[in-house]
């Protein structure tokens, strides 16, 4: 819990990289979430022992980075994080499913853990690349690109109220943990009850900020609908080549599997 | 000029819970004037307030805006009338930047996009936040917040402003801004306040509050010299008064 703070300062650095002007930045941001969410389905599209036919889609999220001047490793850190998720879901594959599918130096590799390699670099993919996207974008232009998209009002409201409040509750949490610390008198383990105590108390501030935030809302005038936010967003000649590229470039990777053809190029050179 | 006239009728309020927090309270504030309310914590100030602009609806009595009841009918003229600032600019500041939460009340009115942008400019200028417009609130220091709060509720031209606690946890210079930039505006000023400093260079009339009801009624200078009055309301003279301890 210690690290609220530091939690707090990475979803503020990620928007301030999304400022920046790069080259992704002048893409329309439509673009951008149509060819990360084509390249979502891409990469869930595959078999679900496949393994090495999903290695070659890593060039996605990686050219994506480049062209948005986002750092791989701050990406990385956050990915991590996702992990522990995605291996509760694929832990108990190979123990299920023994079949042998395919040898490794001579060693039998079940479909198990083949399925479970394929779940961890899928999440590894997937994950990554909305990260660099929300990074790209930023919060803002995401909804507002997102509500052009038809997404109801609704959800992309709901995701720029979380956006914001998400640091003013996470601050709260801040300081009623170091609250609890100064007095807890250096003992960093504290009955469960404790804990339990804290959340409820923040999950009845939470509801009490929501009131006032409604009560403001309601001062000015909302009456159920939520404007537009955002300025308008124009589509370019060059917002449709990029998005014809990545369809292009996915759509042949899906097709042919490079990893395949690069191996037996690699073996018919050895023989 | 009797349609800025806030009238408070025998009000009551009782809190889901049961707790009392206003019992009958009655005043006029005619158009113009600068009125401070004051009272110690749970007085029943903020709740009073957000009975003004019909956020809350009393269980007792009523409250008239410019000589009409608070009704369903009237509610959007009413919250466009009397604009609130809240206590905690983060409650108040609710869109992704400083400029789309300043065009928040406008887009409800369905102005044309470049009235809009004129408009969110000209009340930027006003509080001296015209360089904040793209910044996202939670980058914003405490008084640049409370000043794009103020900017939200000034572009909608409210004829009544109603504040909560406008100058708490600001610096004494922000303070003094908030104070010459209030003084600036010559509607109705309608301020619930601990900074009864602020009450003597603003406002030309008190009204006390004490648990749920109003106890006294007047100008500053008698109301502050009233020591045994202030003391059972859990207050104190200004500052400048000099007559503590």
């Amino acid at each position: 819990m210690g690290s609220i703070e530091g939690l707090l300062r990475e979803v503020r650095s990620l928007d301030a990289t999304a400022d920046q002007a790069s080259w992704l930045s002048r893409i329309d941001p439509r673009a951008t979430i149509l060819a990360t969410m084509a390249f979502i389905l891409t990469v869930v599209s595959f078999d679900r022992h496949a393994v090495a036919a999903l290695l070659p889609l890593a060039f996605f999220p990686v050219v994506l980075a480049r062209l948005g001047d986002i750092g791989l490793a701050r990406i990385g850190r956050k990915v991590l994080l996702a992990l522990p998720f995605a291996l509760m879901v694929g832990l108990f594959n190979p123990l299920f499913d023994t079949t042998p599918h395919l040898e490794l130096l001579g060693q039998p590799i079940s479909g198990g853990w083949l399925s479970l390699t394929s779940i961890l670099i899928r999440t590894v993919l997937t994950v990554a690349a909305t990260l660099i996207l929300v990074a790209c974008l930023g919060m803002h232009r995401l909804c507002a690109a997102l509500d052009r998209l038809g997404v109801p009002r609704v959800l992309t409201t709901q995701l720029l109220f979380m956006h914001r409040y998400i640091v003013v509750l996470g601050g709260e949490l801040g300081r009623m943990n170091l609250a609890r610390e100064l007095r807890s008198q250096g003992t960093s383990t504290l009955p469960l009850a404790v804990y339990g105590s804290m959340l409820g108390h923040l999950l009845l501030r939470t509801l009490e900020r929501a009131q006032r935030i409604h009560q403001a809302m309601l001062s000015r005038g909302y009456d159920g609908q939520m404007p537009q936010v955002g300025l308008p967003l124009s589509w370019h000649w060059r917002d449709t080549a990029f998005l014809a590229a990545c369809l292009v470039v996915l759509a042949w990777l899906r097709a042919t599997d490079p990893t395949a053809l690069l191996g037996r190029w690699l073996m018919g050179i050895a023989t | 000029m009797s349609h800025h006239l806030v009238e408070a009728r025998d009000l009551g309020y009782a809190y889901p819970d049961g707790h009392p927090a206003l019992d009958g309270v009655s005043f006029t504030i005619r158009h113009g004037e600068s009125v401070a309310i004051i009272g110690g914590n749970g007085a029943g100030k903020s709740t009073l307030l957000l009975h003004l602009n019909g956020v809350l609806k009393p269980s007792r009595g009523e409250v008239r805006i410019g000589d009409f009841p608070i009704s369903r009918e009237n509610l959007a003229e009413v919250r466009r009338t009397a604009g609130m600032i809240f206590q905690d600019a983060d409650d108040q500041l609710f869109m992704p930047t400083v400029f789309d939460d300043i065009a928040f009340g406008l887009n409800h009115q369905g102005l044309a996009p470049a009235e809009i942008e004129a408009r969110v400019m000209r009340a930027l200028e006003t509080v001296g936040a015209a360089h904040l417009r793209s910044r996202p609130p939670y980058r914003l220091s405490g008084g640049e917040k409370r000043a794009v709060a103020i900017a939200g509720v000034l572009v909608m031209q409210p004829s009544i402003l109603v504040m909560d606690e406008p100058s708490s946890g600001l610096d004494p210079a922000a303070r003094r801004r908030l104070i010459r930039l209030l003084a600036g505006f010559a509607h109705t000023k309608i301020v619930a306040t601990h900074d009864l400093d602020m009450v003597l260079d603003l406002c030309q009339r008190v009204l006390v509050m004490h648990a749920g009801r109003i106890v006294a009624d007047g100008l500053p200078a008698d109301v502050f010299a009233d020591a045994d009055l202030l003391r059972s309301c859990n207050l104190e003279p200004p500052l400048s008064y000099g007559t503590r301890c």
